[in-house]
């Protein structure tokens, strides 16, 4: 191997071990650097920055730092203009993960394991499954505002069963309730996708054995597919978490803006920022719940990355 | 399976039976959740083409089925819809175009090109990806706002062109293709350049069309950042211009579905024709992951 790569070596003088400097490579990755550093890297820095100043957007001659002022008004200050208004966002969006999270990744395991089969029509199972999430959030959103109206689909059944017709777009709970159907069927094709592909590489003649060895399907599933997919299950599991606390559309567009008991840290971050100008108290928002965010997916991959450790 | 004395037609049998019934349980389920995926987009287009005096019925089959709600959502003169069409086939167009240009570049460079520093910006690129992405929401407003750019086309694509997505997903393919036809290039005297474009990229036209539809219908269908960034009516996208529109007829269901069918319908046919490259992409970030 050496004399190859010497030969090698020796018939392309630029890549010897003495090669000339060559700007070429960094002509390549510039164009992406430059976006990447004026709007990835750079805005990291900046965000904390902004955050210790009382940032008006409008009125720029007029931006005292103010240190942690901002922290300390989220996080001691009981009194400030932001502290109820935040800590309730971070609990609505609390309460979405816990209401979210679970069905986007049970469910879209169940429907992985049920496209995992020989059998006719799983190809277009699988992609009428995944198409909503071909949608934008305004469009999925919009529709389920639809289904969930008063005059709605929803409602005209229940009314039609002689149930009770919840007002699902302007009270607790239903408004979340119609939130997270509208997300599940909006987001769920997704981790479906990515399950089945994972089941797809679990070899066959693991589950041969355990069948010889007498183990029913309920016994393979816990004993083969669910530790052979520990790993696709930690990354799916994060990212449901982070696509979850990302929650801004779906409110936005289905109770509004303005209905704080289904208002998530993301709108209260834009509205904090965008309406009322306050960006460093917006910044410091977003810094706070980055690194809460950090934390919760740091955690996910201790618990459930354990075993793998060893 | 079971003991050899049972004769073996009974246990055929005996399997046949449950093999159909567990057949018959899996297409019940599998029937039962692509109605749960599919109605809501039938109801969808079924409320569009209903006349107004009809979209509050729950009727599944319009009596009297009209295009006039797609009519006059374009024709109405205080909606610029027809512009936002154009804003966000032209955004999403351009933006895809300038994406696959800037990704198989760093992508090819982080596979094949060695420099110095390489791994260090590899590593910064990989850090930013367990990063929130609403951190970087206001400062980039800011950053926008003070190039002049807020209400433009380039201050909705710049901040999307940093993303590390399609870089990393050239990348991935540039290092899965054999290094000898770069190698034989290279013998034969070819620059960095040439073996890029000549060898390497006509090999990649598969991953480019792949990233190209992931990257179009993202753009296509994005909606914080626009609507951050767009106020201005006539430079607005269709998801925006959907949400604003919502406000304005919240009582009249059968145009705010016809112009959800409006933006939803493109990407419906994308998907449509090139479903499997769109599955197997995304299948694919699971597998890396």
């Amino acid at each position: 191997m050496a004399t190859v790569n010497q030969a090698r070596a020796a018939a392309i003088p630029r890549q010897g071990t003495h090669r000339r400097f060559s700007w070429m490579p960094y002509l390549f990755v510039l164009p992406h650097l430059i976006f990447f550093l004026a709007f990835l890297a750079w805005p990291f820095f900046y965000g904390i920055y902004i955050s210790l100043f009382n940032f008006d957007f409008l009125r720029p001659e007029f931006r005292p730092f103010v240190g942690l002022e901002n922290y300390a008004n989220l996080l001691i200050n009981r009194n400030s203009i932001q502290f109820g208004d935040f800590w309730r966002s971070m609990g609505n969006t609390g309460w979405f993960l816990l209401y979210s999270v679970p069905p986007l990744v049970i469910i879209a395991l169940l429907l992985a394991v049920l496209l995992n089969g020989n059998y006719r029509g799983r190809n277009i199972f699988r992609g009428i499954y995944f198409a909503p999430y071909a949608l934008s959030v305004t469009v999925a959103a919009v529709l389920w505002r639809w289904i969930f109206d008063q005059g709605g689909l929803v409602n005209s059944y229940l009314g039609n069963l002689g149930l009770l017709q919840p007002a699902w777009l302007s009270a607790i709970p239903w408004s979340w309730i119609a939130i997270t159907i509208c997300t599940v069927w909006w987001t769920i094709g997704f981790n479906t996708v990515i399950f089945l592909a994972a089941l797809q590489e679990i070899p066959d003649s693991l589950y041969e054995a355990a069948s010889i060895d007498g183990a029913n399907r309920t016994q393979q599933f816990f004993s083969i597919t669910i530790p052979m997919l520990r790993p696709v299950l930690i990354f799916v599991i994060t990212i449901t978490l982070i696509a979850s606390a990302n929650l801004f559309g779906q409110p936005w567009i289905m109770t509004g803006q303005f209905y704080l008991p289904t208002e998530p840290v993301m709108m209260r971050i834009y509205n904090e920022g965008i309406l009322q100008n306050r960006m460093g108290s917006a910044a410091a928002m977003s810094v706070l719940f980055a690194a809460l965010l950090l934390i919760l997916t740091t955690i996910n991959f201790r618990v459930f990355g354990q075993t793998e450790e060893q | 399976m079971a003991s050899a004395s049972v004769p073996a037609e009974r246990v055929s049998g005996g399997q046949a039976g449950t093999r159909l019934i567990s057949r018959i349980v899996l297409y019940a389920l599998l029937v039962l959740f692509a109605l749960f995926f599919l109605l809501p987009l039938v109801w969808m287009f079924v409320t569009a083409v209903k006349p107004f005096e009809e979209w509050v019925q729950p009727n599944w089959i319009p009596n009297n089925p009209t295009f006039e709600n797609f009519r006059s959502i374009f024709a109405d003169p205080t909606l610029p819809a027809p512009r936002w069409f154009l804003n966000s086939l032209g955004v999403a167009s351009v933006f895809t175009l300038l994406v696959l240009f800037i990704d198989a570049l760093a992508g090819y460079a982080y596979a094949r090109l060695e420099f110095a520093g390489r791994n260090l910006l590899f590593g910064l690129l990989l850090a930013t990806l367990v990063m929130p992405g609403l951190m970087f929401l206001i400062p980039n407003y800011l950053t926008v706002n003070r190039l002049g750019w807020l209400n433009s086309y380039q201050g909705v694509m710049a901040p999307g062109l940093a993303g590390v997505f399609g870089v990393f997903f050239m990348r991935q393919f540039f290092q899965g293709l054999p290094k000898e036809l770069e190698e034989a290039a290279r013998i034969d005297g070819a620059s960095t350049w040439t073996t890029f474009y000549r060898v390497a990229l006509p090999l990649a036209k598969g991953a480019l069309a792949t990233l190209a539809v992931i990257t179009f219908m993202a753009s296509w269908n994005d909606f914080l950042w626009p609507l951050l960034v767009l106020n201005d009516r006539t430079m607005q996208t269709l998801p925006v211009g959907l949400a604003t529109i919502q406000g304005q007829y919240t009582f009249d269901y059968g145009k705010l579905m016809a112009g959800a069918a409006v933006t939803a319908l493109p990407v419906l046919v994308l998907y449509m024709f090139l479903q499997r490259y769109i599955v197997q992409s995304v299948a694919m970030t699971g597998l890396k992951g």
